[in-house]
């Protein structure tokens, strides 16, 4: 295979020693922009680069995220980090692997033909030849760019990619380690921030006597302010008495909380696509949505900065180092060169949560107190209530049918608060609390053909007839919102997908059949036919006994993987989910257990979102700030869940992290309907819902 | 004010005020980070460690009970346990697993060969955002027969 283009990360950083340095006494480092947050991205790159490089490995060293030693791959975000930095990272190796096999036919003087590497060594045929990487490392200077132009392996020649690898960071965890929670520099500062009620609230006073009383400081700059402690206890103990007074801010309560609000709101108006000829009045159509959906990572926001005078090394759990820095830069007035963002591993995020947020806090602090490493700690309560949450959606399909009941012509009309908040400084919660905040500015969503965020996954990958969509952004939310995984695809999938069980139930055709008669795609209908083969279709029973079975197809970005969801399950005053069938087409798969470790958590997020999830508000912001007021799914609920992988043959490898949650809330909800003979159209599938569709079934 | 009680298996004595938590204690005061601060309100069992056989929250346990106990953290459990997790892949951004393996020594503790409803039982109270569930339940089964007689 030659690239004829070269992957984006890798036109971003092309040098060869961006990538990959051979280290002395027989390792070689691979620096990587992509960062681990739980779904195996480090194991994965390291396998491709180990099959390239033909090394074992265990020489691998991976340093990822940090903008001092690693390559500048932006966010770890939609799924792309196999295709991109994956993408990137194969070439970089075959070409390495090249140049030094070239180098070692100069040295033998023979063709490179006749050679090959075995773990870094490299070979004449089954013999050693007695040069290696390690010992040619000064004849092959890697300061060079990537051509791109090295072939890369076959599938066929693979012997690592394609494998169960485990997971390089496992062992650490389980021993204790692992955590940016977990580090300790000497004479750290503890911090707790207080952090505002209302979006704009001002502070108007912190009673510093009480909090020195507890033992600790108080810094204040603005309406941002935070208490200081030699230890984490006293940190805590003073948070508890501190009683800042807060005036002001945006009125918020339990009326804003569903995905209705938004619609009529003031929004940014897009729209893509040219709809058919049929007039309002034509169309069949019908309204689904999801409320506002906590990231609810295990583990709250930590950050450490520490400040030496003139430069500024801040470890974070960021999904974006470099990113990062570029606002760190912004609210400290230092330059980037002087500023360092080390990712180090946090709990899962599953998009912005309050990492960045913690670390620029721990930035802001470290500035004012230079010789002092700072720690940041949010609470339990500060991470349910000041991350920017998932974004509640509203989506309306109207879609004008032919003879047999199938689309000819369709429309989807969207109301949604932004999803990608994390490049806004005014959407940052230091930035806004700093005494003259930046200035509002328009967040708009990635553009359609980027992935899009209220519009990804809004187009059927169905045939469909013409296909307009309507975005209305709506700019002033009642809470923040940014990026949360798979942005407007679980909504948007959710919403197709039950449409086209209500409309295959119109038109009396089994809901596979139905898409089966409108999939010209192969791959697609290939995904379909195994999930609902697994599922044992054929033998679905009626509708309305109690028990269902449904089924979710999407293709995520419409460009990465394919999946197809079947559910099982009883309703009877609640949801009780019993069998989970999941087939999934990645193209060619890194490591296929790594895939089924995200497809199925991928499953089983997506099913706690749609049968119990929704962000609490009340006058105080929001409301839901404990498990207690913000449960998922536990063990106990949780069906036996089977996934099959389709061989792919050498079809390039798709991001599969996020394409299992849009079919697996259609499936339930289609799942539900077919078990109630009524449908719900809005998550979470509450107990009340299951009643009132009961009711207006019935 | 001291308090003295086991830990992995060593005597331990812990000075200073017997309402300190013993999550604190561990984590900032021994250095063990095994126990994990998830929500400090005895929700999630991120925390969980194991005073004499049974497992409780760290977060709010205080350190003046447990004079004259055995405590073990994740650091503590039998390496076979952690072997099954690793066998089986059971995490994914693993912040949640030092609970389920202490909570997993708790019931394999007192349980020869677990069925499968005793382990979810036994886990019930632990909380995973990443969906690992599955792999967990595996790893604890795998785990009772490699402790099993």
């Amino acid at each position: 295979m030659i690239a004829n283009t070269l992957p984006k990360s890798l036109q971003d950083n092309p040098r060869l020693d961006q990538w990959i340095t051979i280290l002395p006494g027989g390792g070689v480092m691979l620096r990587v922009g992509k960062v681990e947050i739980g779904q195996g991205i480090t194991t994965a790159l390291a396998q491709i680069a180990a099959e390239e490089l033909d090394i074992a490995p265990g020489r691998l060293v991976v340093t990822a995220g940090d903008t001092a030693a690693a390559p500048d791959e932006g966010t770890t975000t939609g799924s792309m980090s196999v295709e991109m930095s994956g993408g990137a990272v194969r070439l970089v190796c075959a070409e390495v692997r090249g140049l030094f096999l070239a180098a070692a036919a100069g040295r033998l003087e023979r063709s490179v033909s006749g050679l090959s590497v075995r773990d870094g060594a490299v070979m004449a045929g089954a013999v050693a030849t007695g040069l290696n990487y390690w010992n040619l490392a000064g004849a092959v200077p890697l300061a060079r760019e990537a051509t791109g132009a090295v072939s890369v392996k076959p599938q066929s020649a693979h012997r690592l990619v394609g494998t169960d690898m485990p997971r390089r960071d496992l062992a650490l965890k389980l021993s204790g380690g692992g955590f940016l929670h977990d580090m300790v520099l000497p004479g750290m500062a503890h911090a707790r921030v207080l952090h505002p009620p209302l979006i704009g609230a001002r502070l108007e006073a912190v009673d510093a006597a009480v909090i020195e009383r507890a033992g600790a400081s108080v810094f204040q700059h603005g309406n941002f302010a935070a208490v200081l402690a030699g230890s984490a206890a006293v940190a805590e103990a003073a948070l508890a008495v501190a009683r800042p007074v807060w005036s002001g801010g945006a009125a918020i309560g339990p009326v804003m909380e569903e995905a209705g609000w938004l619609v009529g709101r003031e929004a940014i108006h897009s729209h893509f696509g040219v709809a058919g000829e049929a007039s309002p009045g034509d169309r069949i159509r019908a309204v689904y949505t999801r409320p506002y959906i906590s990231h609810g990572t295990l583990g709250p926001s930590v950050a450490i900065a520490e400040f030496d005078g003139a430069r500024l090394v801040i470890w974070s759990h960021s999904q974006g180092p470099y990113p990062l820095r570029r606002h760190v830069a912004a609210l400290t007035g230092l330059a980037e060169t002087a500023i360092t963002v080390r990712h180090a591993q946090g709990a899962g995020c599953y998009g912005h949560n309050g990492a960045d947020d913690a670390a620029l806090e721990a930035a802001l602090l470290a500035l004012h107190h230079p010789g002092r490493p700072i720690r940041v700690l949010w609470t339990r309560a500060d991470e349910f209530a000041q991350e920017p949450v998932g974004t509640a959606m509203s989506v309306e399909i109207a879609a004008a049918l032919d003879a047999a009941g199938r689309p000819v012509d369709w429309t989807a009309t969207i109301w949604s608060a932004p999803h990608v908040g994390r490049m806004f400084a005014a959407n940052l919660l230091p930035f806004q609390a700093l005494p003259e905040p930046p200035a509002a500015v328009a967040m708009v969503d990635p553009a359609p053909e980027g992935g899009g965020g209220a519009s990804r996954n809004s187009v059927p990958i169905y045939d469909v007839g013409p296909c307009r969509v309507d975005v209305h952004l709506v700019q002033r939310p009642p809470v923040r919102t940014s990026a949360l995984r798979g942005l407007g695809a679980l909504p948007n999938v959710f919403a197709i997908e039950s449409f086209l069980d209500e409309l295959a139930e119109r038109a009396g055709v089994d809901p596979v059949e139905y898409r089966l008669s409108i999939l010209s795609d192969a791959r697609a209908r290939r995904v379909l036919v195994a999930a609902a083969e697994m599922a044992r279709w054929a033998r679905r029973g009626p509708a309305g006994t109690g028990a269902g079975l449904g089924i979710g197809l999407g293709r995520y970005k419409n460009k990465s993987a394919f999946a197809a969801v079947a559910v099982a399950l009883e309703v009877d005053t609640e949801v009780r989910l019993r069998r989970i069938w999941c087939s999934v087409d990645a193209g060619l798969a890194i490591n296929p257990d790594g895939i089924r470790n995200q497809v199925e958590g991928g499953i089983i997020q997506a099913a706690s979102m749609t049968l119990k999830e929704q962000v609490r508000l009340g006058s105080e912001g929001i409301a839901s700030r404990s498990w207690a007021e913000y449960p998922i799914l536990r063990f106990s609920e949780i069906p036996p869940i089977e996934t099959v992988l389709l061989d792919a043959g050498d079809e390039p490898p798709l991001g599969v992290g996020e394409c299992t949650m849009g079919p697996t809330a259609a499936a339930i909800g289609n799942a539900v309907a077919h078990a109630l003979g009524a449908r719900i159209r809005d998550m979470p599938f509450t107990r009340e819902r299951i009643a009132a569709a009961l009711l207006a079934g019935g | 004010m001291a308090t003295t009680f086991t830990l992995n298996g060593d005597p331990v004595t812990i000075e200073g005020a017997p309402t300190a938590l013993l999550l604190d204690v561990l984590r900032n005061g021994l250095g063990l980070t095994g126990a994990r601060y998830g929500c400090g309100e005895e929700q999630c069992g991120a925390c969980l460690v194991l005073v004499d056989g049974v497992a409780v929250h760290a977060c709010g346990r205080e350190v003046g009970t447990l004079a004259g106990r055995d405590v073990v953290t994740a650091e503590g459990v039998p390496e076979v346990i952690r072997a099954a997790f690793i066998a089986e892949q059971a995490a994914q951004c693993g912040y949640c697993s030092s609970g389920m393996i202490v909570a997993a020594a708790g019931l394999l503790g007192r349980v020869v060969r677990p069925g499968r409803d005793e382990v979810v039982a036994a886990l019930d109270g632990n909380l995973c955002r990443c969906g690992s569930h599955p792999r967990i339940v595996a790893a604890v089964l795998r785990a009772a027969e490699g402790m099993a007689p």
